[in-house]
């Protein structure tokens, strides 16, 4: 690990005159507060901040790699596909849930430092980790799987164009968590199934060919199921799939009325 | 011989305090969100109206005193206009506010106290209004000396 046995890459050979400006991308100095916690050190969470200069095309998670590869090692945070798709990353970043890895710097007002925390309303356990655990445990209560009576077909499952449509919004959750831990009832206690669950139970209640629907309603009329929902849109706004989360938390309101009532 | 089983990360461990106590399935949540929405549409017809007639209508507010008021309730159509927006608007409201307190508070022994006090105060407010909106008498008659408004009828 030490400095000495590092070899340095060797000099470009490859000479660029100072005044070649084509497809140059400009740069930008920020400043950088993460929020740090490590409890084999502390109780408590404290900031750190560094100077960076940045690109005009860097996203808050090439931000935190600088970091971690420049200055500070031991800065922690999940990462993975680096592009929006896996979830991995969804932190508090100038007070709002947003991907690392899909919010670009230039976007945010780069004149006051940018504060980076872990999601709210789960336990940290360092820096910008978080325990997942009590997330996917919900996930799972409301059966995330296709459930079907009757023989195997031989053949697929048929399924119109509007029937997909029906439930289309809510398979493109990703499952980071920025829903659940921006809602305000999630925060108090973390009893409430969240945003999340309902979102991914949608997608099945709502798929014509499952046949658990009224199971999954069963689960989510419960007292800390959907009516918990204070329609704070906090979770629409959240979601880096632009998924209307409200909206399908409404749709499961009625469809456990109109099955009851 | 026996391969070690390799349990994967935290499997069934999830942090004290997040599991949910027990599941309690039933509809109480789900009628008491209805009955918000409910009562809510009719309390706008009932408060506006109630606005209205006190506060619009005829004098306005100078026109009232304690005879409006007693002439009102003269009226059993305002008595149970009045005690329909009671009811309504106090069964909203104390669940307006269980709902807040559910959210807010963190420990249910918090919880338990303040809808204590909530509760209480629902009851008292709810049963002595009734008792107001009917046993109203705008002319009590104290030791044969007639009070209040110059409209009663000589004692
Ligand atoms: C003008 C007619 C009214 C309408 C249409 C109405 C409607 C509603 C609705 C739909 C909710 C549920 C909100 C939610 O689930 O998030 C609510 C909540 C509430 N209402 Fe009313 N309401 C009315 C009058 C009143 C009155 C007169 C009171 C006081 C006695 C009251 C007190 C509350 C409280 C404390 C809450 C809970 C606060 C909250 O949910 O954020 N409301 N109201
Ligand atoms: S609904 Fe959106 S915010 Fe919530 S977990 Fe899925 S992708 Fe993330
Ligand atoms: S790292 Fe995969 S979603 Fe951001």
């Amino acid at each position: 690990m030490s400095t000495e046995t590092v070899q340095k890459e060797p000099a470009s050979k490859i000479e660029i005159s100072p005044d070649v400006a084509g497809g140059e991308i400009p740069t930008f100095d920020i400043t950088l507060k993460v929020r740090r916690y490590n409890p084999e050190v502390s109780d408590e969470a404290h900031w750190d901040e560094w100077q960076l200069t940045m690109y005009g095309t860097d996203r808050v998670l090439d931000a935190l790699h600088k970091v971690k590869w420049e200055h500070d090692g031991s800065v922690s945070f999940r990462r993975s596909c680096a592009h929006g798709v896996c979830g991995s990353d969804a932190m508090r970043i100038n007070g709002r849930n947003r991907l690392a890895c899909k919010t670009l710097l230039k976007d945010l007002d780069t004149s006051k430092p940018i504060l980076v925390e872990p999601i709210k309303g789960l336990p940290v356990e360092k820096d910008l980790i978080v325990d997942m655990e009590p997330f996917f445990q919900s996930y799972r209560e409301i059966m995330p799987f296709l459930v079907s009576k009757g023989h195997e077909p031989t053949k697929e499952r048929l399924q119109s164009a509007e029937e997909r449509d029906r439930y289309d919004d809510t398979t493109k959750c990703i499952l980071c968590a920025a829903c659940t831990s921006s809602c305000p009832v999630f925060w108090t206690d973390g009893q409430y199934f969240g945003p999340a669950a309902i979102v991914n139970a949608h997608r099945f209640i709502f798929d014509s060919r499952d046949d658990a629907g009224d199971m999954r309603l069963e689960i989510l009329n419960d007292k800390e199921g959907v009516w918990r929902c204070r329609t704070t849109f906090n979770c629409s706004e959240a979601c880096p799939r632009g998924i209307q989360v409200t909206k399908a938390i409404s749709e499961v309101k009625q469809a456990i009325l109109t099955r009851r009532v | 011989m026996a391969t070690p089983i390799i349990e994967t990360p935290r499997s069934g461990r999830v942090a004290p305090g997040y599991s949910r106590s027990s599941t309690s399935r039933g509809n109480f949540e789900m009628i008491a969100w209805l009955f918000m929405r409910l009562s809510g549409a009719i309390l706008v017809v009932l408060i506006f109206v109630h606005l209205y007639v006190n506060l619009v209508a005829g004098d306005g507010i100078s026109g009232i005193d304690f005879g409006f008021v007693a002439g009102k309730w003269a009226d059993p159509v305002w008595q149970i206009w009045d005690l329909t927006l009671l009811w309504l608007s106090m069964l909203h409201g104390t669940n307006g506010i269980r709902v807040i307190i559910n959210d807010y508070a963190e420990k249910n022994s918090t919880r338990m106290i303040l809808k204590g006090v909530l509760y209480t105060a629902t009851v008292v407010i709810v049963v002595l209004g009734t008792l107001v909106i009917f046993t109203f008498d705008p002319c009590p008659v104290i030791d044969g000396v007639a009070h209040v408004a110059d409209y009663c009828p000589a004692p």
